[in-house]
């Protein structure tokens, strides 16, 4: 069977896309600058020794910086819908992962049970001082 | 004749395919890294010793690379913006430039590794540098087989062929720098 007329079907339906599928091109340089000043205020974020906003430097400016990475150079608002709830619905089974194992791995006790082996993990790595031999 | 993928013109779900692959290797990526990350977050949490650790991995070398990978994300939009303008030499060059992002991330990853190895932190040196060399291992993979895709591309993108596969791997390299954003503070930055 010939694929010429699945071709020519197929290059008439990109001659259609080809015109509505190209993004708007914003100002990429500006968009690059601010990501460099965000990665600039992460890494002098821990200088300033106050926990909550070191914790907002690192990881609130990485949301930050995901955020305009997944926008403006991958187009994800552009994209179609569904495109959007695939990646969020991927999220969502992260976070139930997330919420079903986390009570087991960052417990170290129970009612009825105890995790030794964690709680030596802890100790050994609080006398060692991260050091190694 | 040019020979033109039909992945590339195709899309029959409003997406040419191609595109439409490259957003599920995306949504799989998500669960390979999410569950590593993930899993990396709740021992950190129930492991304090894991920030003595953390405290000897070098802050300058993560940040140089994180660097490196946005204005390599820099280029491959530049890659993408071209190719949208049938400029296809123009993409060939900005997809380059992206792949040379990508050797340099991986040289200066392997420096900081030689470094840490030399000083006595390995795999199997404890939980934190389990995770540690897993975690930017996967990671530098994913760099590793980006840039050679990238490099195959830019051959057909430089005789004007196969345009809409430059926005595709674009999207990749994307993925793999939001991936580097979040593991930089993760394993750099939380001491």
């Amino acid at each position: 069977m010939s694929t010429e007329p699945l071709t020519n079907h197929a290059s008439a339906a990109h001659a259609g896309a080809a015109s509505e599928d190209h993004v708007h091109h914003g100002n990429y340089l500006k968009v690059w600058a601010i990501l460099v000043v965000l990665l600039i205020v992460s890494v002098l974020g821990p200088m300033t020794g106050i926990r909550p906003l070191i914790l907002f430097t690192a990881f609130g400016v990485a949301i930050i910086k995901a955020y305009m990475v997944a926008k403006n150079f991958m187009h994800v608002n552009l994209e179609r819908r569904w495109v959007t709830y695939l990646l969020i619905t991927c999220l969502v089974f992260l976070a139930i992962l997330f919420a079903g194992v986390a009570p087991d791995v960052m417990k170290h006790q129970g009612l009825h049970w105890d995790n030794y082996a964690a709680k030596e993990a802890v100790q050994a790595g609080a006398q060692g001082n991260g050091k190694h031999e | 004749m040019s020979s033109r993928s039909i992945a590339n013109i195709r899309s029959v779900t409003g997406i040419p395919t191609a595109r439409l692959v490259t957003w599920w290797v995306i949504a799989s990526e998500i669960f390979i890294f999410g569950g590593l990350l993930a899993s990396y977050i709740m021992h950190r949490l129930a492991h304090p010793e894991w920030g003595l650790e953390a405290a000897h991995t070098i802050t300058a070398a993560g940040a140089f690379n994180t660097f490196v990978l946005l204005t390599s994300s820099l280029f491959a939009v530049l890659a993408h913006k071209a190719a949208d303008a049938h400029d296809g030499p123009r993409a060939a060059k900005f997809l380059r430039l992206t792949a040379l992002g990508g050797i340099i991330f991986l040289l200066v990853k392997s420096l900081e590794w030689t470094d840490e190895i030399r000083e006595g932190f390995v795999l199997s040196s404890g939980g934190f540098w389990s995770f540690y060399y897993t975690v930017a291992g996967l990671h530098a993979l994913h760099v590793l087989a980006g840039l050679i895709i990238m490099l195959v591309f830019a051959v057909d993108a430089a005789k004007n062929e196969n345009l809409p596969r430059v926005q595709c791997i674009g999207l990749y390299w994307h993925f793999v720098d939001i991936i580097w954003i979040f593991l930089f503070p993760l394993l750099y930055i939380a001491k």
